[in-house]
């Protein structure tokens, strides 16, 4: 077994990004990525491979997935506000299937929309892990990696300030994964001038001679794969949900703060569960209907206004009383998490939810430092 | 001299006499349409990558225009990427593959609208790849719009009175830019209104994949390409208007070359 480190969530994912065969890496400084940018930048080389300082997050993306396309494990990384720039070439590696994959060091939660709705044109989902905390962040980095292989797909880590920021000791594991087919789709530049040279593009043209499907053909192979991967992508984590009468639903960090309130409350003999989606697309909605099949109540609690509790009231439908318990939480501390993230307030949250009282709203952060 | 006598019917009809089709060509067939420059230009290119060996070792990144539909008809690895994203592309394939040859093939629209920062900072870097500017100062694929690149007077479907500076702004020459910019190995402009410019542009594209080829940085290679359609002219005055008008602002020839004439040899 390898030793134990202490080290941030950044470094071990950039550790774990290397030891999965990443070999390039381009960004732009944002905080909370710009220590994944510095850690590539200072140990990417050493390992045979390549940092790029982009000049914007359009060209980082892009270098990113020219990389790809040539057959190298390629990523990109930033937060929310970063990945908003990327958007239409992630749709792009969707839609010409371009294995990438693309981190986004979230500021706090409110870019579920963003990661599960998608800012590009096109039918295209991209898979989105959302670790807890540095162990899961390491695990699902060696992930991203190799569902973007196996796919063809772009995939988007959602990591967070927390896990980007906390420093935890790790031995850095590496996952037992399948083996992955070979990339003999890959531009290498050698298939010139044989009658069979490669292309990737989004329309489906193909070569003239040997026709793609055309937009029409290609789109709808598309679309079939992305169903195929939401069968088969699924994940979740759930605990206390056999009798449970009120499921908690949260994800990423926001849901290790749940499964620690959620322990506490079923040891003073609530009957309170917890669900934590891993991938928040494909959404694990048919486990959450079965996990919350004995229950009344659905709480979610995510650090934003209502997201993924649209997904939470497609999967269930509408037998439960679900009520938000989260809401917006931002302020300037390096973490940018604000109040909420704190498991007394998790918990004042779902007792007042449960005893039908009101939900104190929490003082805003206002400017703070930033003035 | 022979003269065809238009005046009456031919007595045969017109047939193919000889191959003319560069191997790395699949099609002779194309939808672009007649008086159009950028086929010409494309075949050069294809033409120059087969002459230096670079047929099994090259990757093509097209991006949006006319030119685009090629990536069918070219037996090349390719990719189409997003509007003025090649350079980027081409960055992190080149890194990747250092030894392939890669190289961009773009338009006015492409690099000097919507991706100038694009070729700009690929050129800063010095990335050893080729890019290919064909320019007829126009959205040709749309029908005809002004580029940044469209010249001051000219007619375009949205400056149809004629590009005024004042209103519509100046255009960009990117050619120009990257030759005094450092990181840029070689820089020339080549023309393809006639025979003679034809021959004389397809010995710049020679450099152009050379240069890159021997590590010296990025070459940037602008052919001026006939849009008669963009232009509103008759197909057959496409060149004639070309150099009346783009060609008194974009001049021909080498703008920069870091190499010596001795490393003009296959790689």
């Amino acid at each position: 077994m390898s030793k134990m480190r202490l080290l941030d969530g950044s470094e071990a994912i950039a550790e774990a990004a290397i030891m999965a065969g990443m070999k390039f890496y381009a960004g732009y400084p944002i905080a909370p990525a710009t220590e994944l940018l510095e850690y590539f930048a200072a140990k990417l080389p050493t390992a045979g491979g390549v940092c790029i300082n982009a000049d914007t997050e359009i060209e980082a993306v892009n270098m990113a997935l020219g990389a790809a396309q040539v057959g190298a494990r390629a990523a990109t990384g930033s937060c929310g506000q970063g990945l908003a720039l990327k958007q239409e070439a992630i749709a792009e590696a969707a839609l010409n299937e371009t294995p990438l994959v693309v981190f986004n060091m979230a500021r706090n939660q409110q870019d579920y929309f963003q990661a599960t709705r998608g800012g590009g044109w096109g039918d295209y989902h991209t898979v989105t892990l959302a670790p807890k905390d540095l162990h899961e962040a390491v695990e699902h980095t060696h992930l991203a990696f190799h569902i973007a292989d196996k796919y063809r797909v772009p995939v988007i880590f959602m990591g967070d300030n927390l896990i980007a920021r906390t420093q935890m000791g790790t031995s850095l594991p590496v996952p037992e994964l399948d083996p992955l087919p070979p990339k003999d789709w890959a531009l290498d530049g050698k298939m010139g001038g044989t009658g069979k040279s490669r292309w990737i593009w989004t329309f489906g043209g193909g070569k003239a001679g040997n026709p793609g499907l055309g937009p029409d053909g290609y789109w709808r192979q598309i679309a079939e794969k992305f169903e195929h991967i939401a069968r088969q992508e699924m994940r979740h984590e759930q605990g206390f949900c056999e009798d449970a009468e009120t499921v908690v639903v949260a994800f990423g960090s926001g849901g290790k703060y749940v499964e620690y309130v959620v322990r506490e409350l079923c040891e003073e003999g609530y009957k309170v569960g917890y669900f934590r989606p891993i991938t928040l697309w494909p959404f694990p909605g048919p486990a959450l209907e079965a996990a919350t099949r004995n229950a009344r109540n659905i709480f979610v609690f995510e650090l934003n206004a209502g997201q993924m509790i649209q997904d939470v009231m497609l999967s269930v439908e509408g037998r439960h009383r679900i009520k938000s318990i989260g809401g917006v939480s931002f302020d300037d501390s390096g973490l940018n998490i604000g109040p909420m993230m704190d498991a007394r307030i998790i918990r004042e949250r779902i007792l007042a939810q449960l005893n039908g009282e009101p939900i104190r709203q929490l003082p805003i952060s206002g400017m703070g430092a930033y003035l | 001299m022979n003269v065809i006598d238009t005046s009456r019917p031919p007595e045969r009809a017109a047939a193919k006499v000889a191959d003319f089709k560069p191997s790395l060509l699949l099609s002779e067939n194309h939808h672009l349409c007649p008086g159009c420059g950028e086929p010409v230009a494309i075949r050069l290119i294809l033409e120059v990558i087969q002459e230096l060996n670079l047929t099994q070792n090259n990757v093509c990144i097209l991006g949006h225009g006319c030119y685009g539909s090629f990536i069918m008809q070219m037996d090349v690895d390719s990719t189409l990427c997003l509007h003025g994203r090649g350079p980027a592309v081409a960055t992190g394939m080149k890194r990747m593959r250092p030894d392939v040859a890669i190289w961009t093939l773009q338009g006015d629209g492409d690099m000097a609208s919507e991706g100038l920062a694009e070729i700009m900072h690929t050129a800063a870097r010095g990335e050893n790849i080729t890019c290919f500017m064909l320019n007829n100062g126009v959205f040709g694929d749309t029908g005809g719009q002004m580029t940044a690149a469209s010249v001051v007077g000219q007619r375009t479907k949205n400056t149809i009175e004629g590009r005024d500076a004042a209103y519509h702004g100046n255009p960009i020459k990117v050619a120009e830019i990257l030759a005094n910019m450092d990181g840029t190995a070689y820089v020339a402009r080549g023309s393809v209104h006639n025979a003679a410019s034809i021959n004389a542009t397809r010995k710049l594209i020679r450099k152009a994949f050379l240069r890159p080829m021997h590590g010296h940085g990025l070459a940037l290679m602008e052919i001026l390409t006939m849009c008669p359609t963009g232009w509103f002219v008759p197909p057959g005055q496409g060149a004639e208007y070309m150099m009346e008008s783009l060609g008194k602002v974009y001049g021909l020839g080498e703008l920069k070359d870091v190499a010596s004439e001795t490393e003009t040899v296959n790689p």
